[in-house]
């Protein structure tokens, strides 16, 4: 049964036009990228595969395993202990544990490496303490590559812990009872039901937080951990081989693809996973002494070391430089960020607003092939995106350079690539999913129904629009808007890369600072950022508890 | 005087498919249609091409004498004053049950506004809900407000579809008797769109069954259920079993079960062969009738049982009788056919 959109507009081309263009565009970097598998990159390649390339991906994995043992620990722990247990803080943790989201992993990198340096608090203390001299003592060396896992740990869990305890919360207490009366006791019941039960959500989870661990360019850098992302900047700047990056980009994609595969599959499957009509919330399990201790502490650890203390140092460091850190330098850069975020954050709503209604409007296969392919960035690494905006940009650049030196005597220069436009593009290419994805949950909520109901009972489309999808999408804009701009802000290895000479950002200052041993110095960039993180977090968790009170009956 | 409601001739159809085709019928001011079917009979189309949303192939539609619907011409949705229910109520949920019910009431006074609105929620007798939510109300609840804000800008035609579909079974056949007098006291003209045959005895009182977008018949519950025109009706309406027979003369037809005769001619050639609706609550128990039958099944329903019974022939009948007529299964016992009306068709081979 055709759902009717606007009757006549239906036989209306440019916007669907526009939305292809659209996806078609934001997909040219991947494109690029998978383009250069076909291109030879001579022995630069060959000596890549000869030497280093064994590490990127031997060092990939290892990393991908190591924030996959840490995140599932963590989030499948603290997901089953908030949702199914009853003890001290358990209220508090519920939303608290978010708030390693809003902590980017190379910032708690920097912080980590501070903290626990020669010079440190910690050594400092311990030295003190035991009268131990340098080289008396041995101590974990943080910038390596489990301290590299452990640190995408600590910020990446709360994907598997959301995604779980959703799960968990929305398993009825019928399937759970059913484990019971069948002689399971309450911990069988667990392991039997409740968790095979969660796994889907496990699964789409984790491969997030893999996703993430893949993209991530800051901690690995710092650390010293050859891994892809790194790998590619190595490529491209230190060897100036172009294809070779692209290649290597090529690459890193194909693990992605295959993170993408299995967190379709899962969500796909979690679908199915509602067993029972009748939703009735679960009755907690009630923890005491011990237990109920050990289930606080469980929960606090996380929050602290993967938030709070990071966090405080942060706080402290940027007290002591203050006076010097605070200076216009600061506020340019901040209006830098800000702006830039505020302009692809309005940009993206845009882009999937036309996507969004575009879809709703004219539900095309190819209308939603092509949105469906502009919602696939967020999984694309920003290293990755930046190689594949920076080849054809230049080339564009040259091409119409030479065309006009040729023609009109009158070099263009660089318009593309090394402006804030290739930027702007690459941050659509990677964000605009967010924002589509936000957009149109909000426009899901507004079944073709409602606008047939506003139609009988006699407004027109354009007034059905401010009448009623206005005020149903408001809270889903503003979202969006915000995600995006939080996204933007601590955006690192695309800013890296393409942002113009000479404009700097917090993130890429907070970067440089690092890099150069000046922790302290970065840490008001650093903190900006994180404080910013927060708000998402903070409307995350407030629709959290919001869905706590009012359960489905 | 021009009906309310005349559709006339109308086909719908999507690309080549023709969904609707040559249906007419006409509703009266005051009178609530129904349009009744299986799913895919095409009932949604033709409410959908009565409220503007689908073009119509062929036919006419007017609304109190002004066409609103031909080929070529569509008259939007929100010129055509109809009110509509629909499945999922499509409630706003940005605005409380009063703002709702006033969604359609811009043009009006604040002050006349108010009244109305005051005067619909005391009709569907949720006087004190005006400052909730649609969502902190029950699924009935909801039907009603999504019923008075169609009703609100007092439509020319109001068209429920399926609009009870999401209440429970007990409670669908009381809620559509309320809503039938909640429109009679409005005064509205109204279709209903429902695969309930009973949700249509409750509420209309014309009824036409649709079968694969065809019109078969138009009538009141009572004659469609009594008075088939072809199979798909007698079928659609109401148990039965057609039973073979041959035709003995204008209005008698003999079977297995005796002669059967009616109040009108069957208008089948004398001497053909035929076969006979039996419905269950034609077929009485009877210990004397020298028509046996064997007990195959039966369904005990509180106050009547349903009986499968076997003829000598094989030919399988239902009968509904009051529950304490009780046999036991293979019991053979006596019946008698009892029918007012004889309903008959041409044998099929």
């Amino acid at each position: 049964m055709a759902t009717g959109g606007p009757g006549d507009a239906r036989r209306a081309w440019p916007w669907p036009l526009a939305v292809v263009s659209v996806a078609l565009l934001l997909s040219l970097p991947v494109l690029v990228v998978v383009g250069f598998v076909f291109v030879p990159a001579g022995e630069v390649w060959a000596h890549l595969a000869a030497t280093v390339l064994p590490d990127y991906i031997g060092n990939s994995l290892l990393l991908m395993l190591g924030v996959a043992v840490g995140t599932l620990a963590i989030g499948v722990g603290t997901a089953w202990l908030t949702s199914m247990c009853r003890f001290p803080g358990r209220g508090l943790f519920e939303w608290s544990l978010l708030l390693p989201m809003a902590m980017p992993a190379y910032i708690i990198a920097y912080t980590y490496t501070g903290m626990l340096d020669f010079a440190g608090p910690l050594q400092t203390a311990m030295r003190d303490w035991s009268g131990w001299e340098y080289g008396d003592y041995w101590f974990p060396e943080i910038r390596s590559l489990p301290g590299a896992a452990l640190m995408l740990s600590l910020v990446l869990y709360p994907y598997v812990y959301l995604l779980t305890r959703a799960a968990f919360l929305s398993q009825s207490l019928c399937v759970l009872d059913v484990s019971r009366t069948l002689g399971q006791g309450p911990w069988r019941t667990f392991a039997a039901v409740a968790l095979p039960l969660a796994r889907p959500a496990i699964v789409a989870g984790l491969s997030l937080a893999l996703m993430e661990t893949l993209a991530d360019y800051g901690t690995v850098q710092y650390f010293g951990v050859p891994t892809f992302t790194t790998g590619i900047f190595r490529t491209w700047f230190g060897l100036g081989n172009p294809p070779a990056a692209a290649q290597l980009s090529a690459m890193l994609l194909a693990f992605v693809f295959v993170l993408i595969l299995l967190e379709r599959r899962s969500r796909h499957r979690a679908r199915y996973y509602h067993t029972s009509q009748r939703h009735q919330p679960i009755r907690p399990i009630e923890l005491r002494g011990a237990a109920a201790t050990g289930a606080t502490l469980a929960c606090l650890a996380p929050v602290l070391f993967g938030f709070a203390l990071p966090a405080g140092q942060l706080a402290l460091w940027s007290w002591t430089v203050a006076d010097s850190a605070l200076d216009a330098e600061f506020l340019r850069l901040a209006a830098n960020s800000l702006g830039l975020a505020a302009a692809a954050a309005l940009l993206a709503l845009l882009l999937a607003l036309l996507l969004g209604y575009g879809r709703r409007l004219f539900p095309s296969p190819a209308v939603r092939l092509a949105v469906r392919t502009a919602g696939l960035g967020y999984a694309v690494p920003g290293t990755v995106i930046a190689v594949g905006v920076m080849i054809p940009f230049a080339w564009i650049d040259n091409g119409l350079d030479a065309w006009m030196r040729q023609t009109f005597g009158v070099s263009t220069g660089l318009l593309l690539s090394g402006t804030l436009v290739a930027l702007l593009f690459a941050y659509m290419v990677r964000f605009l999913a967010v924002s589509l994805q936000t957009v149109e949950a909000g426009l899901g909520k507004i079944r073709p129904s409602m606008d047939e109901a506003g139609r009988s009972l006699g407004y027109r489309i354009h007034e059905l629009l401010l009448r009623v999808h206005v005020p149903m999408l408001w809270g889903s804009l503003q979202t969006a808007l915000l995600l995006v701009f939080v996204d933007v802000l601590k955006e690192l290895p695309a800013t890296l890369i393409l942002r113009p000479f000479n404009f700097n950002t917090l993130a890429v200052r907070a970067y440089e600072l690092a890099s150069d041993e000046r922790l302290a110095e970065s840490a008001p960039a650093a903190l900006t950022i994180v404080a910013a993180g927060l708000l998402p977090t903070i409307l995350l968790s407030r629709s959290i508890s919001r869905s706590r009170h009012v359960e489905p009956t | 005087m021009s009906s309310q409601l005349e559709v006339s001739d109308v086909s719908i159809a999507y690309g080549a498919e023709a969904v609707v085709r040559g249906v007419s019928f006409a509703l009266e001011p005051g009178q609530i249609g129904c349009l009744l079917g299986p799913s895919g009979c095409g009932k949604t189309t033709l409410l959908r091409a009565i409220a503007g949303f689908e073009p119509v192939r062929q036919g006419r539609i007017a609304l109190h004498g002004v066409c609103v619907s031909r080929p070529g011409l569509t008259v939007p949705p929100e010129r055509r004053r109809v009110g509509m229910v629909f499945q999922d109520l499509a409630l706003f949920p940005h605005l409380s049950v009063a703002d709702n019910i006033g969604f359609g009431l811009r043009r009006a006074s604040a002050r006349a506004r108010g009244q109305r609105i005051d005067d619909l929620l005391a009709l569907i007798g949720l006087g004190r809900a005006h400052r909730q939510y649609p969502h902190e109300l029950s699924g009935g609840m909801q039907q009603r407000v999504a019923l008075a804000r169609a009703m609100a800008p007092r439509p020319e035609i109001l068209l429920l579809d399926e609009p009870f579909s999401n209440i429970d079974a007990e409670r669908r056949e009381q809620l559509a008797r309320e809503v039938r007098e909640m429109l009679r006291r409005e005064g509205v003209t109204g279709i209903l769109v429902t695969h309930d045959q009973l949700e249509a005895f409750a509420m209309a009182d014309a009824i036409g069954v649709l079968g694969d977008g065809a019109l078969h018949q138009w009538g009141s519950g009572f004659e469609l259920y009594h008075e088939p025109v072809d199979r798909f009706v007698a079928d659609f309406i109401g148990q039965g079993v057609l039973v073979p027979g041959r035709v003995r003369d204008r209005d008698r037809v003999a079977t297995e079960l005796g002669e059967l005769a009616g109040q009108r001619p069957h208008g089948l050639p004398i001497g053909s062969l035929a076969e006979v609706l039996v419905r269950p609550d034609d077929v009485f128990c009877d210990d004397s009738s020298p028509i046996r039958a064997v007990v195959v099944d039966s369904a005990f329903r509180g106050a009547e049982f349903l009986y499968t019974l076997r003829l000598a022939s094989g030919v399988e009948i239902l009968c509904m009788t009051p529950s304490h007529h009780h046999h036991a299964i293979g019991a053979e016992i006596g019946i008698r056919p009892h029918a007012n009306h004889l309903v008959a068709f041409p044998r099929r081979y």
